[in-house]
């Protein structure tokens, strides 16, 4: 590879090239149309009164619906750490050489991924049918085990109502929440199998045991491949909020951008204020993921605090070869 | 714990092992001895079941017959009462603690910083307070001739940079034996110098050694044994000097007129 930036010139080397370079007339066409289409979108907006901005303005941060926002974020968040974490939980699992525990974790996903969230939120909210109240026992099988040893023992420690404990949001977060640990029990098993094996023999000749090789080590590096997926299914999470609505649960935001609408017949315009609710939250969620992203992207080769491979990693400039790395024996 | 020296000074010594991957049997009875202090180096065509031994010395590998001593204790199982025990997964790991190995891919920990690399083990598994092992991991680097790469992440690395971090890791562990899986193979060959000057360094600091690998001037200079492996059990073994200019075996001859 010759040194282009050597100061002594060459004087055998001939005048930069100085050509006249393609052009491309279809990209002005193109930017005319969508200019077009965009204005008449605008236009539409603007024009047509039953979008009614001024009333969308007025009720769009109403306290109720503000409080729904709320809502709606901490059931995303709770919904996502629970999932997440279980998720981490079932995909070891399923990856462990006990067949119990790999056949009970494929068992749970083929559950939580066969039903539908929203049976789930609706089969969730009427668990109460079940039990009318829930015995949160220090012993299981205390009663059978009393009878046996001819002793009369009740292992129940206390009593819970069923319609307090899965009362609206509870039961809608326990929905939500088991259902997207068995999707990213499978994200998370992708990510873990990424890792190249040597890296667990590394570790494990270094004397580490297991659970901290799958802290320190595969988990770490299997984030990188965990996280774009997770992103997705956090955004999918804060949509599939609103199926909550049919636990019930009342005071999230699109029922009550919808019970907005329905009490003063403006129904569009809250369904176009519930659009822009999303979008925000969505975009808050797009921006975190970029941070994230760029923590577990640490010694991956792009360090984004570094400009030109930062620059390189948005399209812009080729890079040069990968650096370092051995190659073939 | 008993010492090498109880066992006669003998750090790894190993009886009729045998190992089978499914149907192909890779070691076919293998009698080694490596004394404590020792240089040992494998040499043998690729599949001849060299790196596979190496792999069962620390349990990397399960052996399906013979017997495998490290530092006197058995490798992977407890004996007692004429019955073997399977050991369980925390007691292989805490075996393996005085085994370091190298191997032919560096397999460096990529999230982290060289430093952080060499500090990983003995932080979190020795749990020797961090200031100590922060200055020691720096002496380590420092021996490799790292030391102005500690901040660096193993991509930012030559082969051969990475290769001396993996060395200065294994070495974190203050290990009695280390292991070395084809240390060059992988490396440019104006890197694997650097690794072997490491390397012969370690083994004047008095380090017991088995290194699987292809440089014959290595196992020549600083080898205290050679041993020739093919088809699964040893061809042939003694000094380097005898092996490689009086190699008595037909088969050591035919594979050392290609390599030499």
């Amino acid at each position: 590879m010759t040194d282009l930036s050597k100061d002594t010139p060459d004087p055998a080397r001939p005048e930069a090239i100085k050509a006249v370079p393609v052009r491309h007339p279809g990209r002005w066409v193109a930017v005319v149309v969508i200019a077009v289409l965009a204005a008449m979108f605008v236009n539409m907006l603007v024009t047509n009164e039953n979008f009614k901005w001024s009333f969308i303005v007025d009720n769009a941060f109403r306290p109720n619906i503000v409080e729904g926002v709320w809502t709606t974020i901490a059931l995303t968040v709770l919904a996502m750490v629970i999932g997440v974490l279980f998720g981490i939980v079932l995909a070891v699992m399923r990856l462990s050489d006990n067949p119990i525990l790999s056949g009970v974790a494929w068992l749970y996903t083929w559950f939580f991924r066969a039903v539908p969230r929203l049976v789930l939120a609706i089969l969730f909210g009427n668990m109460g049918i079940l039990y009318a109240k829930y015995h949160i026992g220090g012993v299981p099988f205390a009663g059978p085990l009393g009878d046996l040893m001819g002793v009369d023992i009740d292992g129940t420690l206390f009593t819970v109502d069923a319609r307090t404990l899965l009362s609206g949001f509870m039961a809608g977060l326990l929905a939500l929440a088991l259902s997207e640990a068995a999707y990213m029990a499978e994200i998370v098993r992708a990510g873990i199998l990424s890792v190249d094996p040597g890296q667990e023999e590394a570790a494990g000749a270094l004397g580490m045991s297991r659970a901290l090789t799958l802290r320190r080590i595969i988990l770490p590096q299997a984030m990188r491949v965990i996280i774009p997926p997770t992103g997705n299914e956090t955004i999918a999470m804060l949509k599939d909020t609103s199926l909550v609505a049919f636990v019930p649960v009342t005071n999230e935001l699109f029922f009550q951008l919808q019970a907005v609408g329905s009490r003063t017949f403006n129904v569009f315009p809250m369904l176009v204020a519930a659009c822009m609710w999303y979008l925000i939250l969505t975009s808050f969620l797009l921006a975190g993921q970029f941070f994230i992203e760029r923590h577990f992207a640490r010694g991956a080769g792009e360090q984004p605090r570094d400009k030109r491979t930062a620059l390189r990693a948005l399209g812009f400039g080729s890079g040069g070869g990968a650096a370092g790395g051995g190659g073939g024996a | 714990m008993s010492t090498a020296d109880e066992t006669g000074g003998l750090m790894v010594r190993a009886e009729a092992v045998h190992k089978s991957f499914g149907r192909l049997e890779v070691l076919r009875g293998i009698d080694l001895e490596v004394k404590s202090g020792e240089v040992m180096c494998v040499v043998g065509p690729s599949g001849s079941g060299k790196s596979t031994f190496l792999r069962c010395i620390n349990h990397l590998e399960k052996i399906d017959a013979g017997r495998l001593w490290v530092n006197g204790h058995l490798v992977g199982y407890r004996e007692s009462g004429g019955r073997l025990y399977e050991l369980r997964d925390r007691e292989v790991a805490a075996q393996r603690r005085d085994i370091g190995m190298v191997f032919q891919r560096f397999n460096l920990f990529p999230h982290m910083t060289a430093l952080e690399n060499i500090m990983e083990a003995p932080y979190r598994v020795k749990r020797q307070p961090k200031a100590e092992v922060r200055s020691r991991s720096l002496a380590l680097l420092e021996r490799v001739g790292l030391s102005d790469k500690a901040g660096s992440y193993p991509a930012q690395l030559s082969g051969g940079q990475q290769q001396r971090v993996a060395i200065a890791r294994a070495l974190a562990m203050e290990p009695a034996l280390m292991l070395f899986d084809e240390p060059t193979s992988a490396l440019d060959p104006e890197l694997v110098g650097e690794v072997l000057e490491v390397m012969k360094q370690l083994a004047l600091d008095g380090m017991t050694m088995v290194v699987v690998t292809h440089e014959m001037g290595f196992a020549r200079e600083v080898g205290d044994s050679l041993v020739f492996m093919d088809g699964g059990v040893v061809v042939e073994q003694g000094t380097p000097g005898d092996v490689l200019t009086e190699p008595r075996h037909p088969r050591t001859r035919d594979f050392l007129s290609k390599v030499l």
